[in-house]
């Protein structure tokens, strides 16, 4: 099963360091939030994504597994 | 263990609503048995949580209907608490809205049926605030702490009030499924008119209902109107031509990327600035954030401050530019979706109102920027953590089976 990159904005505090880590995925905002870019992490970045999901130092950074978990409404607010 | 009349009464309901097409009428107009469906699939006796926060302040149909429709609103909540097999039903209304929480809480007291055997019905007051009524956030003020969003997953749905299944949904939702349960429901909509309407206020209307009716309705219009803004302060602006082609279903109205959100109509008048009266909401805005999340938290402040600099001494077009830029930067990067709310609320104004925004950009503020007053932005008072705690954690009400609470 693939896996995408989360971040959870309560937890997140700004530093940065998951944008070093994997570019490919994570940018940083105009306040140096991540904005994380959610498509598939491939094979050969799992890695990095790895890397960057161990370096949060508040944990605000996962690898969740793409397929929604079952009965689970599509859109919410 | 599921029950077999828990089954049935269940599916009856869930289907009822489906046929009815009843969905969620605190803006999300999600399926309202979809909703019911998966919180009846999840271990652990569920909780009922009837939204009644209405903290959008272009608002009025959930203290219209805690006063005046009452029995509609507890019917549905009753409904739903059978068909789940729920254990408790909280009522949670704004902590400014007393004279509401009483009359709730008095056709409640008349009500034996929520106080049977196995069921308890609290109304519980919340803290005022624009994100209280996001589900997470009214869990979390019930619970007596902050009213502020939670990570999701787990959904309410899933794990809600005190880790249990949880059905949150607005006051006038429950109101349609008791009209459902009672064979009563007719398809229609509260909708709260305001602005430049000779009579501000509650209408309801049909699917079919077009902007010309819900005038009529109002008494017509007290002078030009510039533009309409449907959905409040999370909505979207639109042009009267475009507001007025349309019926004001909900389906036509997201095709064109519009929504009444709570069933709310605007109308601003040509006399008003729109710089100023866009520049005042989302500074309110800003300032109603749960300050959880730095793209909201920076974000919502970096848009309402450019935009209050167009209203005083302009900046060329970058400020338009930044304006853009941010509001789409914000966009799906809190953990609730307020700062997509004021997203969209902040660039569709800068497209039907493009023609001001260029003026204000070059020229600075206009003559009526000072009396900007249109779109209402109320004071706020501010309590500490604690007080807000000790407020929204105390039942105002509490009848029904205390063994039934745990």
């Amino acid at each position: 099963m693939t896996q995408h990159l989360r971040v959870n904005p309560i937890e997140c505090a700004a530093h940065g360091l998951c944008a070093e880590l994997i570019p490919e995925r994570v940018t940083l905002d105009d306040w140096g939030y991540p904005i994380v870019d959610g498509t598939p992490i491939d094979k050969d970045l799992v890695a990095f994504a790895r890397r960057a999901v161990a370096a949060c130092p508040v944990f605000a950074l996962k690898l969740a597994a793409d397929a929604r978990l079952k009965g689970e409404p599509a859109e919410r607010r | 263990m599921v029950s077999r009349p828990r089954r049935d009464r269940l599916g009856q309901l869930a289907e009822a609503l489906e046929r009815a097409d009843v969905r969620g009428r605190g803006g999300a107009c999600f399926p309202t048995a979809t909703k019911l469906r998966a919180v009846a699939a999840q271990r652990g006796t569920p909780t009922i949580i009837v939204n009644a926060a209405e903290g959008e302040p272009l608002s009025q149909k959930d203290r219209y209907l805690l006063m005046g429709r009452a029995d509609t609103v507890l019917d549905g909540a009753l409904a739903a608490a059978n068909a789940l097999n729920a254990d408790e039903i909280v009522i949670a209304v704004d902590q400014g809205f007393s004279a509401e929480a009483a009359a709730i809480g008095r056709a409640v007291r008349a009500r034996p049926d929520l106080s049977r055997r196995g069921l308890r019905t609290t109304v519980q007051a919340v803290p005022s605030g624009y994100v209280t009524g996001q589900e997470t956030a009214l869990i979390a003020a019930l619970a007596g702490g902050e009213p502020k969003p939670t990570q999701t997953p787990p959904y309410p749905f899933e794990s809600g009030r005190r880790g249990r299944p949880t059905l949150v949904s607005n006051t006038e939702t429950y109101s349609h499924i008791g009209r459902v349960a009672r064979g009563t429901y007719d398809g229609t909509r509260l909708v709260t008119v305001s602005g430049a309407v000779e009579q501000p206020g509650l209408i309801e209307i049909t699917p079919d209902t077009t902007m010309a009716g819900v005038l009529q309705s109002a008494g017509g219009i007290t002078e030009s109107v510039q533009a309409v803004l449907f959905g409040g302060y999370g909505g979207a602006w639109t042009t009267v031509a475009d507001a007025t082609a349309l019926t004001l279903e909900e389906r036509v109205l997201r095709e064109h990327g519009l929504t009444l959100g709570a069933g709310i109509v605007f109308l601003l008048a040509s006399s008003s600035c729109p710089v100023a009266e866009v520049a005042r909401v989302a500074k309110w805005m800003a300032a109603e954030s749960a300050g959880q999340c730095g793209p909201c938290v920076h974000g919502l402040g970096a848009i309402a401050g450019a935009l209050e600099q167009l209203t005083l001494h302009g900046d060329g077009f970058r400020t338009c530019v930044q304006i853009r830029k941010w509001s789409e930067m914000v966009k799906q990067r809190g953990a609730c979706a307020h700062p997509d709310g004021v997203a969209r609320f902040v660039t569709t104004a800068l497209t039907v109102f493009a023609a001001e925004f260029d003026d204000h950009a070059q020229h600075g503020g206009c003559g009526r920027c000072d009396d900007s007053t249109a779109l209402p932005t109320p004071h706020r008072r501010r309590s500490t953590a604690g007080s807000d705690a000790r407020r929204s954690g105390t039942p105002l009400l509490e009848i029904g089976s205390k063994a039934a609470s745990r």
